[in-house]
């Protein structure tokens, strides 16, 4: 099976955090990134999938210059090769946006499966992958955190989350769009000759004009959503912070819940 | 020209679910931020759907457009893109409205894009500003929130985040149903093969008095047992948000959240849990929250009625320490 793997790389949320000065974004400066979590588990689940099924595995990106990073760790787990949508017009992009473009890289390849992670953890659209399924006409499935390629290839089985602790079982047609969840899978490491080898990989940087796109379906241009600028919540109605060293925060904590609260 | 908000309810097996009056709420406050304008609902399901229209049928709506069809008995996305996008597509509505859930959010995408709207999850307020309405909603996993404007013209498809629009809030009225124009014919795109319960059902955490909570912030699961000592102090169930779970460092059946248990103990003790927004909408019935964090801006100290920033390592056995001396 011809696999594709649509990752894309984020801010680390465990990192601190700093808005800009101009309060667009976050203040990119020492800001760290990290491949976005469900989609580290969609590599996982693609090269399991191609060495059960004699395959390759693809992956792709749309950030700027520095998303190659994670294309390399993709490419060091042993991905053939790496599409990287880094012309400027492709960028800032809403969910719509971004799927205009990767499903054009998809039908140029004519891959028989998508997988993807279920949302990412920086714009968190959570939408993009449904939409990509939806240019393509194909089926799709969210927070999968079952997936089973049957009959060479022309049905799989997938498990997805429902609310409250329920999963639903079903079977799709093939080619599908597949957005995982973490835990459905534990990703693997590189190894160092993983690493050498990604080096010498290829990878692709098509322009819109070379996915048959005009630069103004694309990116921030083909949006219609546009972020005006973000901030920490307002934390006013928050939590009374109890200071002091642990000892004495415990004791505070313990005195307040008994007398203030009265839930002890 | 006057502007129409659809509000999509959503029921599964023959029950609405909550969110679905909040989306009724959010449709009602979008179309007063808009100059006012016409709330209609939308009900697909089975026949079994029928006596639902009775619990909206007292809210502020034009119509309630039902479609009953044994094809939407059981949800699934081809089944719902079948009737909604032929009906958004004739009946243009300038928002279509949806509770922001697991169900929904399934084919809330797909509709935006197959009918050329915008789409907007995860809306949790708007503001005027400027004589523009922003719309507010969560990013980096609730850790920031943007405020977002909508460009061009045409539909937006928005999922409002749970408890952002309380039901309370909902305008009565009357309504009646009548049947959805335009609708088109449900077509299912998968073979549902069964339900299961994750995790079985060994361990009920709703009915729980207190309960500990451990999040990502515990760092390894060899930090557990002070914190399994503090819980049986408190005489608290242990419970866990999804990133401990997916790790394997407490089984499936403790997890709290969108996709795990909904709690209401009377003492929720947060140790290490940034406050994702899944993990909010499962404890957000906790009447005292309290978090313990190393990390300040934690969204979880939102919610908490008290916090501690701090090292679990060494809040929690003096914490421990702290319960067994004020019991004695």
């Amino acid at each position: 099976m011809k696999i594709a793997v649509c990752i894309k790389q984020v801010p680390d949320t465990e990192a601190r955090l700093r808005v800009a000065k101009d309060g667009r974004w976050l203040d990119e400066d020492d800001l760290k990134y990290r491949t976005n979590e469900s989609d580290e588990h969609a590599i996982e689940e693609a090269l399991q999938i191609a060495a059960a099924t004699g395959g390759e595995v693809i992956v792709i990106t749309l950030g700027p210059d520095r998303a190659k990073e994670s294309l390399r760790k993709a490419l060091a787990l042993d991905a053939a090769r790496a599409v990287h949508l880094v012309d400027e017009s492709f960028q800032d992009g809403d969910a719509a946006a971004t799927a205009r473009a990767l499903a054009a890289v998809i039908e140029q390849e004519g891959v028989d499966l998508v997988l993807t992670g279920s949302q990412t953890d920086d714009v968190g659209y959570g939408a993009t992958a449904s939409m990509l399924a939806g240019r393509l006409g194909w089926p799709h499935a969210w927070l999968v955190m079952g997936l089973e390629v049957e009959e060479g290839g022309s049905t799989a089985k997938v498990t997805r989350e429902m609310e409250s602790g329920m999963n639903e079982i079903f079977r799709l047609q093939l080619p599908a769009v597949i957005e995982v969840q973490a835990g459905i899978n534990h990703p693997r490491y590189p190894t160092l000759r993983g690493i050498m080898k990604a080096k010498r990989k290829p990878m692709a940087t098509p322009t819109p004009a070379d996915l048959g796109l005009d630069a103004s379906e694309v990116g921030l241009a083909g949006s219609r959503l546009e972020i005006v600028d973000v901030a920490f919540p307002d934390t006013g109605a928050g939590a009374q912070l109890i200071e002091g060293d642990a000892a004495a925060a415990a004791a505070a904590l313990v005195e307040k819940l008994q007398k203030e609260a009265r839930v002890l | 020209m006057s502007k129409t908000f659809w509000a999509v309810l959503q029921q599964r097996e023959g029950k609405l679910h909550r969110s679905s009056i909040e989306a009724i709420a959010a449709a009602q406050q979008l179309a007063e931020a808009h100059g006012g304008g016409r709330v209609d609902a939308i009900l697909l399901g089975g026949d079994n759907t029928s006596e639902l229209i009775g619990e909206v049928a007292s809210y502020e709506l034009g119509a309630i457009y039902a479609v009953r069809d044994s094809a939407l008995d059981h949800y699934t996305p081809g089944a719902y893109l079948g009737v909604l996008v032929e009906a958004v597509k004739a009946g243009k509505p300038d928002f279509v409205v949806l509770p922001h859930t697991y169900q929904t959010v399934d084919f809330a995408p797909r509709l935006a894009q197959q009918t050329d709207a915008a789409y907007l999850p995860e809306l949790i307020g708007l503001e005027q500003e400027g004589g523009e309405l922003l719309y507010r909603r969560p990013i980096l996993t609730g850790k920031l929130q943007a405020r977002v404007r909508v460009k061009g013209e045409g539909t937006v498809v928005v999922t409002v985040q749970t408890g952002a629009f309380s039901a309370d809030t909902a305008k009565a009225g009357s309504a009646a149903e009548a049947a959805l124009p335009d609708a088109g014919a449900p077509t299912p795109d998968r073979e549902l093969l069964g339900v299961e319960q994750v995790g079985g059902d060994q361990v009920d955490l709703s009915k729980a008095d207190v309960i500990v909570a451990v999040g990502r912030g515990i760092g390894k699961p060899e930090n557990l047992p002070p914190i399994e000592e503090l819980a049986k102090v408190l005489g608290a169930d242990l419970g866990a948000s999804r990133p401990v779970i997916d790790n394997g460092w407490l089984p499936r059946d403790r997890q709290i959240g969108s996709s795990g248990q909904t709690v209401a103990p009377k003492l929720y003790l947060a140790l290490g849990v940034s406050g994702a927004i899944q993990h909010l909408v499962g404890m957000k019935g906790a009447t005292c929250v309290v978090s313990i964090n190393k990390d300040a801006s934690a969204p979880i100290f939102n919610v908490s009625s008290y916090g501690i920033v701090g090292d679990l390592l060494e809040v929690v056995p003096a914490l421990t320490e702290a319960v067994r001396a004020a019991k004695v």
